[in-house]
């Protein structure tokens, strides 16, 4: 194109050249996302109305009766629960612990960087090896916390065996391995209080605690809301941790929606079985996405 | 969205070049040797698991059981270095890296040019189109992923490594694009009213212009989609079957299923399998730390 007209360029040609660069800039992103994450969701509703094991088409249409199997699913019923005591744990332990990390490191005293490294380290690896090193350190036999209960005079310990601790022992591991990525969420937060109110609540006489519970407090609570919304979707995806550590033994008590998933339909190709626990899944995390949208996230 | 930025987390976690005034600890209401005490309590819960990993793997099979502890009696350096000279080692870490790389050159290929649109263009539908895009974000493998099992099969990628590749693109696309467009909107409009009258194109001003003034968010995205390729562990257990093709991931699950009680064999192939990544971590911080916070603060 001549010079002279890109001089008197309108605005119609601008926004022909854009539509144009569109039509190129658009489609790859387009139609890798529709082809591999929309389409499959959708899939997943359709294959939930049949019993399927995965060869050829779905024919045998069934209703909701992969549902009702679902929902009397003793198994996942179980799995549900200890979905929702990640939750309780994620606003009950790790939440107050990452708050409590977060303030005692926010200021540039001794320490403090090479302990924000420390607590974050965790949260690097992959749950397929958190859970596999934790598997070793709940072992009955070499494992170091049967051994220090050894020496101060118990029996072997094997928590991971136990139907009633085995999944106390995952819920550990997800304390141990998130409440670092938590704690620099909130001393982010940090920096973005205005230290003056620090300053003047010192000088009328306000304590350490009345500090950190008027002014430290309020200030974080978007970071809080945050915190808590990546409690709720890590809760809604958790997988990786339960193969490596307890396999969803013993006798299926530590299973979570997504293991079941894996070992009861993907394990057992039954195909449309399977999906309905996508499709709760998926609306589950529609549910978390818009209650975050539309209540917690309201004033900001 | 909360408007925390990459640089925040910079300051945040200490390495960024803004100078705080030294002040007292105002915020902190334990100072002294009680916060010492505790930080190190902590600390030492965090750390302990992963000393014992890696030591442990210097033991004996009996040492673990008479000596859990200590430091080794005798520093058995055979089990590291059978794992080190095994092909076995080598070829996942391989498979993980071409998997990740790719993934990585891929996610920004794909998503920055559409971010772009998304940005500086305008055209009929961009509303919705990109309010498409962000469904995404909420939506994790797994509750695609038996349709997206077949799907992979369908299209012939099942024991590919295309078959892991390609859909972790796609599943990479919300938050990229949503990073990438904040980004680039936050270039001077300035810059780009000029570049149209001087008649330089869109598609000129996206590669002369926006990619090299973008690094810092492109390094962002590079650095999420790096990470959640590396550790991917469930999408690659449905797609690959063939043992030469594992990444790190099962390969290490497939070594803990064959030497089961083996320990100290488990713990230096543990040890060997994350320090890659723990390497990588302490080399830089920075930019994993600021990456990973700001991406999920973001997204």
């Amino acid at each position: 194109m001549a010079l002279s007209t890109a001089l008197f360029q309108s605005r119609a040609n601008n926004v022909r050249g854009g539509l144009l660069t569109a039509l190129i800039f658009l489609p790859p992103a387009l139609v890798l996302f529709t082809l591999f994450v929309i389409l499959p969701i959708g899939e997943a509703a359709w294959y939930g109305f049949y019993n399927w094991n995965g060869l050829a088409t779905p024919e045998n249409f069934v209703g909701f009766e992969n549902y009702t199997q679902l929902i009397g699913n003793k198994v996942f019923g179980r799995a549900f629960i200890n979905n929702l005591l990640i939750i309780v744990v994620s606003l009950t332990v790790q939440l107050p612990l990452a708050l409590a990390m977060a303030v005692l490191l926010a200021d540039r005293l001794f320490g403090a960087v090479a302990f924000r490294m420390l607590f974050f380290l965790p949260y690097i690896l992959a749950d397929v090896a958190a859970g596999l090193i934790w598997r070793f350190m709940f072992d009955g036999d070499y494992g170091l916390i049967s051994k220090v209960w050894q020496a101060l005079g118990g029996d072997p310990l094997y928590i991971l065996a136990d139907r009633d601790w085995a999944y106390v022992a995952v819920l550990t591991v997800i304390v141990w391995k998130y409440f670092g990525f938590h704690m620099m969420l909130y001393i982010a937060g940090l920096q973005n209080i205005d230290r003056n109110l620090y300053e003047a609540a010192a000088i009328d006489g306000a304590s350490g605690w009345q500090r950190f519970r008027f002014i430290t407090v309020p200030g974080l609570s978007p970071m809080i809301r945050l915190s808590v919304f990546f409690s709720l979707l890590g809760s809604l995806q958790f997988f990786d941790m339960i193969v490596s550590l307890t396999g969803g033994g013993p006798l299926n008590t530590t299973h979570t929606m997504v293991s079941f998933l894996y070992y009861f339909g993907i394990g057992r190709m039954r195909v449309g079985f399977g999906s309905t626990v996508g499709v709760v899944l998926f609306i589950l995390c529609v549910v978390v996405a818009f209650t975050y949208k539309r209540f917690l996230m309201r004033d900001d | 969205m909360t408007e925390a930025t990459a640089t925040d987390i910079g300051a945040a976690i200490g390495v960024s070049s803004r100078s705080e005034r030294p002040s007292t600890p105002l915020s902190t209401p334990i100072g002294g040797l009680p916060r010492l005490l505790i930080l190190f309590f902590v600390g030492a819960l965090v750390i302990v698991p992963l000393l014992a990993t890696a030591l442990g793997g210097f033991k004996g099979l009996g040492e673990l059981r008479t000596n859990p502890f200590g430091l080794p009696v005798v520093w058995q350096w055979e089990n590291y270095w059978g794992i080190l000279a095994s092909s076995r080692y080598w070829r996942i870490l391989g498979n993980s890296l071409y998997i990740s790389a790719l993934t990585v050159v891929l996610t920004l290929a794909v998503a920055a040019p559409a971010a772009f649109a998304f940005a500086h263009l305008r055209f009929f539908g961009q509303r919705y189109l990109f309010n498409y895009f962000i469904l995404g974000l909420t939506f994790p493998f797994a509750t695609a992923i038996l349709p997206l099992f077949i799907k992979v099969r369908d299209l012939g990628l099942l024991d590919t490594h295309w078959g892991i590749i390609l859909p972790q693109v796609a599943f990479s696309q919300a938050v990229s694009i949503l990073l990438m467009r904040n980004a680039f909107r936050q270039l001077p409009t300035e810059l780009l009213d000029s570049a149209l009258v001087d008649g330089c194109g869109y598609v000129r001003f996206f590669f002369w212009i926006t990619l090299p003034l973008s690094r810092p968010i492109l390094a962002t995205v590079a650095v999420i989609s790096f990470v959640v390729s590396w550790n991917n562990f469930l999408l690659p257990l449905v797609v690959i079957n063939t043992g030469r093709k594992y990444p790190w991931t099962l390969g290490l699950m497939d070594y803990q299923g064959e030497f089961m009680v083996e320990w100290q064999l488990i713990l230096a192939f543990i040890t060997l399998t994350i320090l890659p990544a723990i390497l990588m971590f302490v080399l830089a911080q920075r930019y994993i730390v600021s990456g990973l916070t700001a991406g999920a603060v973001k997204g």
